[in-house]
């Protein structure tokens, strides 16, 4: 059933990312003093990645990070100043593929189990309202919705008619889920979804996603700040860092042999778990700055123990320093001046 | 060996003025020693941080009943006076909350909020108090503490904020900090570093803290010994070692395991705990995690189990700990 | 082995709370336990059935009197509240007036609740420029004190009942669209809205289904409590003289004609003041247990 339900979307074969990011930009105006010049949050300043078929991409970073911003971008609820979409070799929105038919293929999944469902609406509504859109006879809708209850786990003829307020916040985010999945979607994008959920419940629904993702052929975006559960879920894993991705890779190598500085102190930053050899001395100092204010040069610079003077004026770049693996540090990149990289 | 610097025994607090009342801690049993970090473990509704409001007598007095005896440096704690419950505060016990943004005042300085605290509690000049404030900004490694000192809490990052609060509950001295999550709000870089400086805090001035936290490996981090809690009752106890690698109630060990940590292979599913915490206001008749265990039997529905010690210090509430032992 | 129960049958297992009520059932079943609210709706009610069968219940002709008769005090024979200056019978009059006066209190807020309502979440949906030339137009009748902007419109559209309901409407428009565009702007930046947008649903679907529901009651709420105020401003006109025309009783005319006596009669020209005064008590104390009751998250 899965195959049957890819294959006439799948339009470029396996190799052909899913969705390709490239130059994303979004910068948003706060208010300055009466007077003053208007400052400018640089929330994302120039991401690009790849979503590959079939995959997880996890995204970490801290608050500011431009991680939630980046989801929201790529759904399109708010408008990027700059960069282009490209979902399976097509680019979206003008001339390219129609945004109402790239939003079916793209759904997302909130953080908070409450807010995101309407607390006037049943579950069943709620979960049948995105396929009737779409031109699904009520009936037909309400069926979907059935199904899909009693798929993320939800007996229908028990849950269907409730309320939101009627739910445990695990039950509610199942809702969400089965609502994200009711118009069928490729990609679906989990800005942290089990973050707000209890840790016994949270096991729960992270089974389910990737059970999920067996049964439907999903791709994932999975954002989250916990570095455990990113690990688990995810086949790759983007560091993002003020606005910016500061390494991107194969889990395990961005986990295990971090090549940015970065990564490698918000790895070193979780608990440990051992009583016997708990951390004792932290990996970096200070709070993330201000994206109001960015760093110059390499953003991370302020924090970063192996900073030189090359660091505070040259922004790195995104470059490849093995086979899927690509880091944006000054000391990967040759002749940057830093003592570490190699000479050009 | 020393009398304990907290003690509380058989503590119940239940929220009326809903349509029934809601039991949200039920019979805590906890001692302190005087140096000793313990860390209250659990999830939202295990009464965690209703028992640590209800060692300052901080839960609205009028629409709570709260029940059994709270010791805390020999003072009775539930016989406090109102004027001895402002001394009391902040004195000989006080808090660190989650949001510090909340439990700063958004219209002084932090140096002002300290140096108030000071004078008041120890009738000191508001100069002498400021001193202090700057001591405790390097204790608690504020950089630039001087200028800092002047800052309104908006100005201030949030790990900041936290290490500023941590400075005001330590202003007078206090023997025990409580700790209600205190990290939960902060990114990881940071919370690293404040959990450091509560361990380094507590070691140089002998303090004894109680830290609540929904986190195991935050509570690895700081605790000498944890608690965990479960439906208002505290199931499991223990030192962090023994609680670690030998969890013996069910829920600890459903906890441990459905941790998704890197040492699991792709694709694998997590052990989970079916189910969803209990009604407070509609807890079962016997062991509240029952319904929720793999291993209760029909006893479990109807006794609530007692605690039992099972080796040094390690204490456990399961009527089948003795045979889940074997096992 | 069978020393543990597998998750299967765990989820078996029959559920602790097993009940789903209606959102309305809910509110019903929240109101039904404030017993303030309670009896200011029985109030509501009574006077609403005493304006629609006034004829058959007043004792007498609300328009006829003799002059012989003038001024009787409270406990009369024949006349329970006794007469006004032209001998006509308080009871029947005050009776009769609950018409005019909840037709003045009811219908502008009607009106503007339509009107201020649909401004006020189109330009909260919408937002950017369209929001900032609503929201801003309806900032500048806000300038004016309701009473004289009510005063000001009677006036220059001339005095009778039509023109003042007209002009009270107006006063009302600016306030319910305010309060409009103000949960409108909460409610769409709501998860679930920017679900709704994500599902790709065109704006007019989401309004209906997603903003609506969630707007509607607060609205509602605050607009039944400006039914008092409409009420208070309608008597003010009345008594002006732009409102109802005498021998219609109305209570704020009643109050203004009695004001001459209020030396010898007190008490019989405090009626019409104290039915104002229940009427407009029990619209407000409705409209506050309603917006308590229809908190869902209790």
């Amino acid at each position: 059933m899965s195959s049957a339900l890819i294959s006439p979307l799948d339009r470029g074969g396996p190799a052909q990312p899913l969705l390709t990011v490239r130059g994303l930009v979004k910068h948003f105006a706060v208010k300055g003093s009466v007077f003053g010049a208007k400052a400018v949050v640089r929330a994302v300043d120039g991401v690009d990645f790849e979503i590959l078929k079939g995959e997880t991409l996890g995204v970490v970073g801290e608050s500011g990070c431009g991680k939630s911003t980046t989801a929201r971008l790529l759904m399109h609820l708010i408008a990027p100043d700059a960069g282009t979409l490209i979902f399976d070799g097509e680019p979206v929105g003008t001339g390219g593929l129609a945004m109402r038919e790239f939003r079916r293929q793209v759904q997302m999944v909130f953080q908070d189990s409450y807010a995101s469902l309407n607390p006037r609406l049943t579950v069943e509504a709620s979960i049948a309202f995105g396929p009737q859109v779409h031109g699904i006879a009520t009936r037909a809708a309400i069926d979907r919705a059935h199904g899909l209850l009693d798929r993320v786990g939800l007996d229908p003829s028990r849950f269907a008619s409730r309320y939101p307020h009627e739910l445990s916040g695990g039950q509610r985010q199942r809702v969400n889920i089965a609502r994200a999945l009711a118009l069928q979607p490729r990609l679906l994008i989990l800005d942290e979804a089990v973050s707000a959920l209890d840790k016994s419940v949270e096991a729960q629904v992270l089974n389910l996603l990737l059970d999920l993702k067996e049964e439907f052929g999903l791709t994932y975006l999975f954002i989250s700040h916990d570095l455990n559960v990113v690990r688990f879920m995810s086949d790759r894993v983007a560091v993002m860092y003020l606005g910016k991705v500061a390494e991107i890779g194969p889990s395990e190598t961005v986990f295990d042999k971090a090549a940015h500085p970065y990564s490698a102190a918000l790895t070193r930053s979780m608990p440990s778990m051992d009583p016997d050899n708990r951390t004792e001395e932290a990996p970096i100092a200070g709070d993330p700055p201000n994206p109001i204010n960015p760093p110059s040069g390499c953003r991370f610079h302020t924090r970063c123990t192996f900073a030189e003077a090359p660091c505070s004026a040259t922004p790195p770049t995104l470059a490849a320093v093995g086979i899927g693996h690509k880091v944006s540090c000054l000391m990967h990149e040759p002749g940057s001046g830093h003592s570490k990289a190699a000479a050009s | 060996m020393s009398a304990p610097i907290v003690k509380v025994s058989n503590l119940t607090v239940s929220f009326l003025g809903g349509p029934s009342p809601i039991c949200a801690v039920n019979g805590v049993d906890l001692e302190l020693e005087a140096g000793e970090t313990y860390a209250l473990l659990g999830e939202s509704g295990s009464g965690k941080s209703v028992t640590l409001r209800a060692l300052m007598r901080l839960n609205p007095e009028k629409k709570t009943r709260v029940e059994g005896s709270i010791l805390v440096g020999g003072q009775d704690v539930m016989a406090l006076s109102r004027t001895e419950l402002q001394a009391f505060r902040g004195k000989t016990l006080s808090m660190v909350f989650q949001e510090p943004a909340l439990a700063l005042d958004p219209v002084y300085t932090l140096g002002q909020q300290i140096a108030e605290a000071v004078a008041i509690h120890e009738g000191v000049s508001q100069a002498e108090g400021r001193k202090r404030a700057l001591e405790l900004f390097e204790r608690v490694r504020i950089p630039s503490p001087e200028r800092r000192l002047d800052a309104y809490p908006h100005e201030m990052s949030g790990g900041m904020r936290q290490r500023a609060m941590i400075a005001l509950a330590l202003a007078c001295k206090p023997q025990v900090l409580l700790a209600d999550e205190p990290t939960t709000a902060l990114d990881a870089t940071v919370q690293i570093q404040i959990l450091l400086l509560l361990r380094e805090l507590q070691r140089e001035l002998g303090l004894a803290i109680i830290f609540v936290t929904h986190d195991i490996g935050v509570a690895v981090e700081v605790a000498d010994r944890v608690a965990v809690m479960y439906a208002g009752r505290i199931v499991e106890t223990g030192s962090v070692r023994d609680l670690i690698r030998n969890p013996s109630h069910p829920y600890t060990i459903g906890l441990l395991r459905s941790r998704a940590d890197g040492a699991l292979q792709k694709g694998a599913r997590l052990e989970t705990i079916p189910g969803s915490p209990p009604d407070l206001a509609n807890l079962p008749p016997g062991c509240p995690f029952a319904p929720r265990c793999r291993f209760a039997i029909d006893a479990c529905q109807t006794t609530t189990p007692e605690p039992v010690t099972i080796r040094d210090g390690q204490i456990v509430r399961c009527l089948r700990v003795g045979e889940l032992e074997a096992v | 082995m069978a020393l543990a129960r597998s998750t299967a049958e765990i989820a078996a297992l029959p559920p602790v709370i097993d009940k789903s009520e209606g959102y309305w059932a809910s509110v019903w079943r929240r109101l039904r336990r404030d017993k303030v609210a309670i009896i200011a709706g029985l109030v509501v009610l009574a006077l609403i059935l005493m304006a629609i069968f006034a004829p058959y219940i007043a004792p007498a002709d609300p328009l006829s009197g003799r002059i012989t008769r003038r001024l009787r005090p409270i406990g009369t024979e024949g006349f329970p509240l006794g007469t006004d200056e032209l001998g006509r019978d308080m009871l029947s009059r005050l009776i009769h007036g609950a018409r005019m006066s909840l037709l003045m209190g009811v219908t502008p807020v009607i009106i503007a609740f339509g009107l201020g309502s649909t401004i006020g979440i189109v330009a909260g949906y919408l937002g950017g420029w369209f929001n900032t030339i609503a929201m801003r137009t309806i900032d500048i009748f806000y300038a004016f004190p309701s009473v004289l902007l009510a005063v000001a419109l009677s006036g220059a559209l001339g005095a009778g009942l039509t023109n003042a309901l007209v002009s009270l409407s107006v006063v009302f428009i600016p306030p319910i669209a305010r309060v409009a565009e103000a949960v409108t702007t909460q409610v769409r930046n709501r998860d679930y809205v920017e679900a709704a947008r994500a599902s790709g649903a065109p704006g007019f679907t989401i309004v209906r289904v997603h903003v609506l529901g969630n707007v509607l009651g607060p609205i509602f709420v605050y607009a039944t409590s400006l039914i008092s105020v409409s009420m208070i401003l309608a008597s003010g006109l009345s008594f002006l003289g732009l409102g109802v025309r005498p021998p219609e009783p109305e209570w704020g005319l009643m109050l203004n004609t009695l004001r001459t006596v209020i030396y010898s009669q007190p008490w019989v020209a405090a009626l019409p003041g104290l039915m104002i005064f229940i009427t407009s008590i029990s619209f407000n104390l409705l409209s506050d247990g309603l917006r308590s009751a229809m908190d869902v998250k209790q």
